[in-house]
């Protein structure tokens, strides 16, 4: 198998110097950036002064949301919907509304949240700021897991300091969340800060309608808000200048595995995959396949994956998904169904434990997935898990069940032939080798 | 106006009063929790449907009315 690099832009690096970064233009090495080193790196925030909801606030608000709009900003947080249709829905609903930054990241394989508010707390509070401005609303929230205390320490002392420094107009409350997978769903955020369990709701509860405290709530993911910070400061054309026209500005992107230089990058929206992995330095071994979106997204094989484009159209194009900018290379000396089993198992156990046919459901395809990739020569293992993913798909309040089956078909059509060679003849050399993808807790499994 | 049944998937814990009552609609999956097809329920079955969603112990078995 080669990979073909044929979408990589030779002048791809130096392009890539020349335009970025944006958001994390600010970034300075071990500490994080004070709030009078953030104002000389970006400029103060620009919020016009004024008190309550007289009419000239409300029409600054409504134009900050025009030019949210016409910047064409997407959610940053895996569903990409967008920004200023959100803002403007919650600012034209009942009553004073209430923001929410989504920082509690669960993904095991994200990292960027946790870089944004560790290292740059004053670019997430201004984007919070802007929001609560634009919807006028009277209470802010930042999420963050609550067993990062060193985190909610930090960014404790930074509301601290923008309260001292007169910034805020609404403080900003940290709040810890539960760091189960499932407790970074919004409807999970939102019913933990109304004083109930971090656990997802049935939907029809839509919170831009009624979230915290039955108010009209916007939850946007800590990223998504930091481009509102930027986008509020330098304009919606100077945001568009990058990335593609239907998917404008830049986006944070966490790459793992056989991978050079893994870590977090800022790119364009639309460089392709191949460019993000030139960019973390190239994979150190010969890539077998790429896990698109995290532990609800999508493996590709890598032939398919190198030249997608990272937007959301650009994976959805190819089955792939873009949640929340994860990219990791699998080598081709590891086994992609046992990589797969050990992740079903561990969204198994991070069920909500509400639903159903997520409770039984997801352990029965974490067996049916772990005797396919360590015992195989069965025959019907894929038939098994082939007939156990309708019987999950779609039938839990939340969508996590449908993020663990939508896993385990891709790994069944990206290893296809390997899960043949394991039915027929038992496992692969790969499982010989260590596991690659994080898993929180991995020890109590195997 | 056509009847869709729904599932309140956190409600629900199983019981199975449902497709005791409504075999004709509503089966069960391997785990005891009822699969609902998403298509109106047939006039015949409107009323036993009616009286399955009633007989639900936890109240998790919704009628949704829709305008066809």
């Amino acid at each position: 198998m080669t990979v073909v690099a044929t979408r990589i832009r030779p002048d791809y690096l130096a392009r890539h110097a020349e335009r970025l970064p944006r958001l994390l233009a600010g970034l300075t090495v071990g500490q994080p950036v004070g709030l009078n080193a953030h104002e000389r790196a970006f400029g103060q925030l620009p919020l016009a002064a004024g008190e309550g909801r007289s009419r000239s606030v409300r029409a600054k608000a409504s134009r900050l949301i025009d030019v949210v709009e016409r910047s064409g900003l997407t959610g940053r947080g895996g569903a990409g919907f967008p920004t200023g249709r959100k803002l403007r829905s919650v600012a034209a609903g009942p009553g004073p509304a209430v923001v929410v930054a989504n920082g509690a990241e669960g993904e095991p394989a994200s990292r960027k949240d946790h870089l944004l508010l560790s290292r740059m707390p004053h670019l997430v509070m201004d984007g919070i700021a802007l929001a609560a401005f634009a919807v006028g609303a009277t209470e802010a929230y930042l999420a963050v897991h609550d067993e990062d205390d060193r985190l909610l320490a930090s960014l404790e002392a930074a509301a601290q300091s923008r309260i001292v420094a007169g910034i805020d107009q609404v403080p900003i409350q940290i709040v810890g969340t539960d760091s189960r997978y499932v407790a970074s769903e919004q409807t999970a955020i939102v019913q933990y800060i109304n004083g109930g369990p971090g656990l997802p709701t049935f939907t029809p509860r839509r919170t831009h309608e009624r979230g915290v405290a039955n108010r009209p709530t916007a939850v946007n993911n800590v990223e998504t808000l930091a481009h509102l910070a930027l986008i509020a400061r330098y304009g919606d054309n100077w945001f568009r200048e990058v990335g593609q026209p239907s998917s404008p500005g830049t986006t944070l992107v966490t790459v793992s595995g056989a991978i050079a230089r893994p870590g977090v990058f800022e790119i364009e929206l639309g460089t392709t995959i191949g460019e993000v992995m030139m960019l973390a330095g190239g994979p150190v071994e010969r890539p077998q396949a790429v896990l698109t979106g995290g532990y609800f997204g999508t493996w590709l094989p890598a032939e398919v994956a190198w030249p997608v484009p990272m937007s959301h159209a650009g994976l959805r194009s190819v089955g792939g998904a873009m949640g929340a900018g994860i990219l990791f290379v699998l080598p081709e000396s590891s086994c992609g169904l046992a990589e797969t089993a050990r992740v079903i198992r561990y969204l198994a156990g991070e069920t909500a434990g509400q639903c159903g046919p997520c409770v039984f459901g997801l352990p029965a395809l974490a067996d049916a997935l772990a005797d396919l990739a360590y015992h195989g020569c069965r025959g019907d293992a894929a038939d098994r898990i082939g007939g156990l993913i309708p019987l999950i798909e779609g039938r839990g309040a939340c969508r996590h069940p449908d993020g663990a089956t939508q896993l385990a078909a891709s790994a069944l059509s990206a290893f296809g032939r390997d899960a043949q060679w394991h039915d027929e003849r038992g496992p692969c050399y790969g499982v010989r080798f260590p596991p690659m993808l994080p898993v929180p807790g991995d020890a109590e499994y195997w | 106006m056509s009847q869709h049944l729904r599932v309140n998937p956190i409600m629900c814990t199983g019981h199975g009063m449902c497709a005791e009552l409504l075999p004709e609609f509503i089966t069960l999956d391997p785990w005891g929790y009822p699969i609902v097809p998403d298509e109106p329920v047939p006039d015949e079955l409107k009323g036993l449907a009616r009286r399955a969603a009633a007989a639900c112990p936890t109240l998790a078995l919704l009628i949704d009315r829709r305008r066809d």
